[in-house]
């Protein structure tokens, strides 16, 4: 007969090794794919394999440049695009909406949030590409597919909005009233109050939200990859086409096995996306566990 | 007879249902030391902030009567509540900070109204440090954080602060009880003798702080001005059965 | 003081602006979609497999994508779940403020921030290694690592909301800790939990990232763990770049599904969380 002590015993060590598989995850999903871009790296230099824009599995050349700069391209326009609306959009929630509105608005950017990659790029096919192509592009007087940086920029700045805006909500809310009130007695108009004295507070918090958009935003693959246009050479307008990390590893993991070194380079280009946003989440999330302890302990 | 510097006249204040001031009318003159007094919950503090319109702040308040300021109804709506807020300064019960400097708290006020001249801004901040007593503690340090002082300091920080944009009226809400003795008997000395410049209306719980400051004395009870006039009579000898309560320690 | 009023004015109108578009684009984003989508919808796509050829027939509906995604989400919630629950009662009951704690507090937060795609090459990787084929197992295991990081954390906080002085009456009459667990701990934050797994599903349903790889995409439904399957997500994605006009509607009508999906169960648990929120003001 099984004692209770003894079914107690044996669900705590079955408990705990649950836990410890769930805190060793991310470590083995990192080794792995260290492991399999061995290859690659112990052939050819880092500096190579970063710098060249030469794109050739099938020759041995794997140069990630024009990836990475396709990456970096698609990235920062979305920030662009994204942040000032998403900041303003912010302070207005806080600081100036009504109680009622606020309570509309706020679940739906939440709504905003949960709406899968692929409807993202769905909509970004049906509507933004021809907008691009038929619209933006003229009136910039330049021809194009639509399937550009600028498309991939702007399905991104919608998908990361959502990111910025809630995190910047709550470091804004957190930031304590006493100064804000202060500020009033002295007279000082609400926007005064907002730039002189909020955003001084809060402004950590909103730099850490932002970089977590940006860590969003450089992850991103299927919307992205479904409006960019996937050629491989490095933009040099939003109107060219771009082929981001994120694409280059979706579009090809058919052929990796028939290549060699394939696979370590795309296992590559998945560990350097995987590092870089580790790497802006874990920078962010510093940041904002200290500033959530500042306020919540006083 | 002297035109009374603030004239409240039947002013009602409702926060939701709850009717916290009741069919207030009370004149004040100019350049005395008033304390508002009554046992906690009364409406006290209310009071206090709707004279300067900061209880606009507050969701769902509602406000009817008027507040005449130099015979102006602040609550009028054509009215400038900024300007309002810089003719009549305010000191909360707990030093509230702005996030910056010594010398940038005390010279955000001016700097918001029009002030950018470096050197006018230097000579209020050590005019006004001086007004509260702190010049010669924080002289040497006026960059540093403002959160690096002790509540005293604090606290005579926020007096400038609120000195340097100029009022005409100070309130204070509770100015000491966040302080110890010592920091408090100073505060105190402070406003005695800010008394010959301003109009000093303060909220208290201590009757023998009311007893020291004060010149005029208001008693409010549940929300209704039960009695008013100089201190001496108030406190000593008041006239109704509620005040005598009160002043004798039986209800607070 | 004019110059004041402008600028708060002028930031004013900024600010209600930038609320219009972010705002506008969600609208944007669900008219589009739910238009298209909704033209595509039929009874017989909804329970038809495409058939007429292999992989882009023209004939048939989206059911194998919708089965598909229902097994390979559903078999990662639960797996997900089998690890999830555990864990999260550990933090909390066994090893609170310890270091293994804050350890894997740490570790599954920085796994919450990983691209999906990275589930992806990795499941791949495995696979490959393992000699598996692209199947529903295969999807499956990529999703339910996409699923812990959600649904820990989830669980972990409403577990964590839990009053202490339950958990005493029920020490106090002696019993276990794991009796102690199941009677009382699971049963006061069963709804908390139970919008846990919610959450979770929904993640993984609308994911595409993760199951290119591994799941692999058929026409077919699934008869087996080892068969490839079919998912909502891969049915846009795959069907929406053809030139036949048939193969496109079935991307929309997947599109508009998922979208669906997607937004009920968020709403769902939304009420959900809400409904629980009204006990937790202590």
């Amino acid at each position: 007969m099984i004692t209770r002590r003894l079914k107690d015993f044996l669900a705590s060590k079955l408990m705990l090794l649950a836990t410890i598989f769930s805190g060793l995850v991310v470590f083995i999903v990192v080794l792995v794919l260290f492991q399999k871009s061995m290859p690659l790296l112990t052939t050819q230099p880092l500096t190579e394999l970063l710098f060249s824009s030469l794109w050739y599995p099938w020759k041995g050349e794997f140069g990630f440049y024009a990836f990475i700069m396709g990456t970096l391209w698609v990235t920062i326009l979305a920030m662009t695009l994204a942040v000032p609306p998403s900041l303003l959009m912010s302070l207005y929630l806080a600081e100036y909406a009504p109680i009622k509105i606020r309570g509309i608005i706020k679940p739906m950017v939440d709504l905003l949030a949960g709406i899968p990659s692929v409807v993202y790029g769905l909509w970004g096919v049906i509507f933004l590409v021809p907008l691009v192509r038929d619209y933006v592009a003229p009136i910039a007087g330049v021809t194009t597919t639509g399937y550009t940086v600028l498309s991939g920029g702007i399905v991104l700045a919608v998908m990361v909005f959502p990111t910025i805006i809630s995190i910047s909500d709550e470091v804004i809310g957190a930031s304590p009233q006493e100064a804000r009130q202060a500020s009033i007695a002295l007279g000082a108009t609400k926007w005064q109050t907002v730039k002189y004295v909020v955003m001084r507070s809060t402004l950590p918090g909103i730099i850490a939200a932002i970089i977590l958009g940006f860590g969003r935003a450089f992850g991103e693959t299927m919307a992205v990859l479904m409006v960019v246009g996937n050629v491989a050479k490095v933009p040099s307008s939003i109107f060219d086409p771009a082929y981001p990390l994120t694409a280059l590893i979706a579009n090809n993991y058919g052929e990796m096995m028939s290549i060699p070194l394939y696979d370590s380079g795309l296992m590559l280009a998945a560990l350097f996306l995987l590092l870089t946003v580790l790497l802006f989440n874990i920078v962010a999330g510093i940041m904002l566990a200290g500033i959530r302890r500042r306020y919540i302990l006083g | 007879m002297f035109e009374p510097h603030i004239s409240i006249e039947k002013l009602n204040v409702y926060y939701g249902e709850h009717h916290a001031l009741k069919n207030i009318t009370l004149d004040i003159s100019e350049k005395m030391i008033v304390a508002i007094i009554g046992p906690s919950g009364c409406g006290k503090t209310t009071l206090l902030r709707s004279l300067n319109r900061m209880i606009d702040l507050v969701d769902g308040v509602r406000v009817s009567g008027k507040v005449l300021v130099d015979r102006v109804n602040i609550y009028e709506n054509s009215v400038d509540i900024t300007s309002i807020r810089k003719k009549i300064g305010l000191i909360a019960q707990t030093p509230n900070l702005l996030p910056m400097s010594i010398y940038d708290n005390i010279a955000y006020g001016p700097r918001i109204h029009g002030t950018k001249n470096r050197k006018e801004l230097d000579q209020i901040v050590e005019k006004y440090l001086r007004a509260s007593d702190l010049w010669n503690e924080v002289q040497g340090r006026l960059k540093e954080p403002a959160s690096k002082l002790s509540t005293g300091q604090q606290q005579r920080l926020c007096l400038a602060r609120a000195l340097a944009v100029e009022p005409e009226v100070l309130l204070c809400d509770e100015p000491t009880s966040a302080l110890d003795p010592i920091s408090a008997r100073r505060i105190e000395g402070q406003l005695l003798a800010l008394k010959k410049y301003y109009t000093i209306i303060f909220v208290t719980h201590i009757l023998r702080q009311a007893k020291r400051l004060s010149d005029y004395v208001v008693f409010l009870y549940l929300g209704e001005l039960i009695e008013h006039g100089p201190a001496e009579d108030v406190l000593a000898d008041p006239r109704e059965l509620r005040t005598q309560a009160y002043v004798k320690g039986e209800i607070s | 003081m004019d110059k004041r009023k402008l600028e708060e004015r002028f930031f004013k109108v900024l600010m209600i602006v930038s609320t219009l578009i972010v705002l506008g684009s969600l609208m944007a984003v669900l008219v589009v979609v739910v238009f298209k989508g909704a033209a595509a919808i039929s009874l017989s796509m909804l329970t038809q497999t495409p058939r007429g050829g292999y992989y882009l027939g023209r004939e048939g509906g989206i059911l194998n994508a919708i089965v598909g995604s229902l097994y390979l989400a559903g078999g990662a919630t639960i797996l997900a779940y089998l690890i999830s629950l555990p864990t999260a009662l550990y933090l909390n009951e066994y090893a609170l403020k310890s270091k293994l704690a804050s350890f894997t507090r740490q570790s599954l937060d920085v796994l919450w921030s990983v691209p999906s795609i990275i589930y992806g090459s990795f499941g791949f990787t495995v696979m490959i290694y393992l000699g598996m084929r692209a199947s529903l197992l295969g999807g499956i295991a990529a999703l339910t690592l996409l699923e812990l990081p959600i649904m820990i954390r989830a669980m972990d906080e409403v577990i964590r909301m839990i009053p202490h002085k339950l958990k005493e009456a029920s020490y106090s009459l002696g019993a276990t800790k794991l009796e102690t667990t199941l009677d009382v701990t699971i049963r006061q934050a069963l709804p908390g939990i139970l919008t846990a797994i919610l959450l979770a599903f929904g993640r993984a349903i609308g994911d595409a990232a993760s199951v290119l790889f591994t799941a692999g995409y058929t026409d077919n439904i699934p008869a087996s763990l080892f068969d490839p399957a079919a998912s909502l997500p891969l049915a846009v994605f795959f069907q929406l770049g053809t030139p036949f006009p048939e193969v496109q509607q079935r991307a929309y009508a997947s599109g508009v599904m998922l979208l669906v999906i997607v937004l009920s169960i968020s709403i769902v648990s939304r009420v959900q969380t809400k409904r629980l929120m009204k006990y937790v003001i202590r």
